[in-house]
């Protein structure tokens, strides 16, 4: 792809970063921060692709690693985020069953 | 050339992401948002090993998802909810490092050989991903309480940051007009260097903002990686959390009422921020268990104020004990939840659901300030920083200019206290030597269990 669709891409994906995230309530500053730590990452992707395609024994090390972290960030993320979450599960249904 | 299934395949991962920060954004959705975000990631990484890329040294990459996944997990499941801010800045840090080796490696592999655009990303890739893995680990140190939580200030800090962050844009530039393996080595080192000066100066307030915005560095790391690699979702996926992150930044900063641009330029401007206090040792008054019950115990209306030191003693549970036997008197009970107390916004409300406390209780401090003049007792446990009224007034604190809970208006206050030890910013608190202040020390469990005991036998 292009140098200037790729920037389009990224222009508007700025706006919708903005966008989604804009009036979230101070209790999910912590919970949101850590979602968006663990979509970031999806390099894992990155770190298999040059992995995959490396040749010599030092790019494998160093992809190696990369792979690794990215998974580390990944999974270890997304498992924290629900984890907070968790927490809010019987104050959510006290919230849905309240007079509201 | 990518196949079309593979790229739709991508786009509905980057829609996946999209609605997973959408539904992060709503405590009702929140859950399902993490669930979305996470299929997102597997739908990705599996199309990925199918898209029919080189895959040459499969087991080993096979083997590091695993490990990766296992360590992520365990450390996620084990951690915690106290520990739980440190433990996303290390993920955070690992994202950073990932990204930038992946650009490293891609250097490695092609050289300057896919024109100077790809080296423009690979030397944005590696010295945010850098900045943002070092730093990332700093912030762990601190808020772990590895090493100290104030500022620390180097002698000519300030020149050697300047001078650090020189020499770093100068190796990026020469690594784009005259590329090299150890130009781009060099970058990577000195990227890691400036990440540890650019998080030292910053002080224990400011630390759940900087994780803040080293996430929205790892964030702008892999969208440049994206480019590196013209991988579609990683341009998005990285640019949706770098944008999402700046806004969340500027809002925590706003919530604390901490001017943004202090905390990131602490690191040049080498000045060391004031901590009010003399250090002089003066008379506070304290009191025993059975005192405390007694004051609350007769008391129409109190407000509980919880910190960080109650979840570190794990008391949450005794402190709702002591808040329905006071329910059960009559008296008129409330926690007051500070935007910041814990180690970041939302982390009280997280450790006291955890202890199944009624939602209702938990007031906002907006909602609650003007009720402390109406007060009877506050009971501060485990909070300092949040309830001192030096970021009301004395304009060399640290903290000044944050909102805080107004308990001084209140009739009397209590602290739970472990010690005189000034709070996570590093500075004193006045309110401890007021004359309606009374202080009950020992570890908050301790003291909450003691004073639950003597309000039984009233």
């Amino acid at each position: 792809m292009d140098g200037v669709a790729l920037l389009t891409i990224f222009v508007l994906s700025i706006f919708v970063g903005f966008e989604v995230v804009s009036k979230v309530s101070t209790i999910l500053h912590t919970p949101l921060m850590s979602g968006a730590n663990a979509i970031h990452g999806i390099v894992l992707i990155g770190g298999i692709t040059v992995t995959g395609a490396a040749d010599s024994v030092p790019e494998v090390i160093i992809g190696v690693i990369a792979i690794l972290l990215g998974a580390i960030n990944l999974v270890g993320g997304f498992a924290v985020t629900d984890r907070m979450l968790e927490m809010f599960k019987s104050k959510a249904k006290v919230k849905d069953e309240g007079a509201l | 050339m990518t196949p079309t299934w593979v790229q739709l395949g991508y786009l509905a991962a980057a829609v996946l992401f999209i609605l997973s920060l959408k539904g992060l954004s709503s405590p009702k959705s929140a859950r399902m948002g993490t669930l979305l975000g996470a299929l997102g990631a597997l739908l990705a990484t599996v199309i990925l090993f199918f898209s029919g890329i080189e895959l040459d040294n499969l087991i080993v990459i096979l083997v590091a998802v695993i490990a990766g996944t296992a360590i992520g997990l365990v450390a996620a499941r084990k951690v915690k909810m106290t520990a739980m801010p440190q433990l996303v800045a290390l993920f955070n840090g690992a994202g950073g490092g990932a990204a930038a080796l992946v650009a490293l490696v891609e250097f490695l592999e092609y050289g300057s050989s896919k024109g100077t655009l790809f080296l423009i990303a690979t030397v944005l890739t590696v010295l945010i991903g850098g900045v943002s893995a070092s730093g990332s680990v700093v912030t762990y140190l601190k808020l772990q309480e590895i090493m100290t939580t104030r500022p620390v200030v180097i002698p000519a800090g300030r020149f050697i940051t300047i001078g650090i962050a020189v020499l770093t844009v100068a190796t990026a530039v020469w690594v784009i007009v005259s590329p090299s393996t150890l130009g781009v080595t060099g970058l990577l080192v000195l990227s890691l260097i400036f990440g540890i000066l650019f998080v030292l100066p910053v002080g224990g307030a400011d630390v759940p903002i900087v994780i803040s915005l080293l996430n929205a560095f790892t964030g702008l790391s892999v969208a440049a990686s994206g480019y590196v690699l013209s991988n579609v979702l990683l341009i998005i996926a990285g640019t949706l959390v770098g944008a999402s992150g700046t806004l969340l930044t500027r809002e925590m900063a706003k919530a604390m009422g901490r001017p943004l641009t202090s905390t990131l330029f602490g690191a040049f401007s080498g000045t060391t921020q004031g901590g009010g206090g003399t250090g002089v040792e003066r008379p506070v008054r304290s009191a025993g268990p059975n005192d405390i019950a007694i004051m609350l115990g007769y008391a129409n209306k109190v407000i509980l104020v919880p910190g960080y030191g109650l979840a570190v003693a794990q008391a949450q549970s005794t402190l709702r004990e002591l808040a329905d036997l006071l329910t059960a008197r009559g008296i008129d009970v409330d926690y007051a939840i500070h935007p910041v107390a814990g180690r970041m916004p939302g982390h009280m409300n997280v450790l006291l659901a955890e202890a199944s406390v009624p939602y209702e209780q938990l007031k906002e401090m907006e909602e609650i300030n003007p009720d402390f003049s109406a007060t009877d007792v506050v009971l501060v446990v485990g909070a300092n920083d949040v309830v001192n009224p030096a970021a009301r007034s004395d304009k060399s604190a640290p903290i000044y200019g944050m909102p805080i809970l107004d308990v001084d208006n209140a009739q009397q206050v209590v602290f739970l206290k472990r010690s005189m030890r000034p709070g996570f910013a590093g500075i004193e608190n006045e309110l401890l030597y007021d004359p309606k202040t009374t202080l009950l020390f020992g570890d908050a469990k301790d003291s909450l269990t003691k004073v639950v005991t003597s309000l039984k036998a009233l």
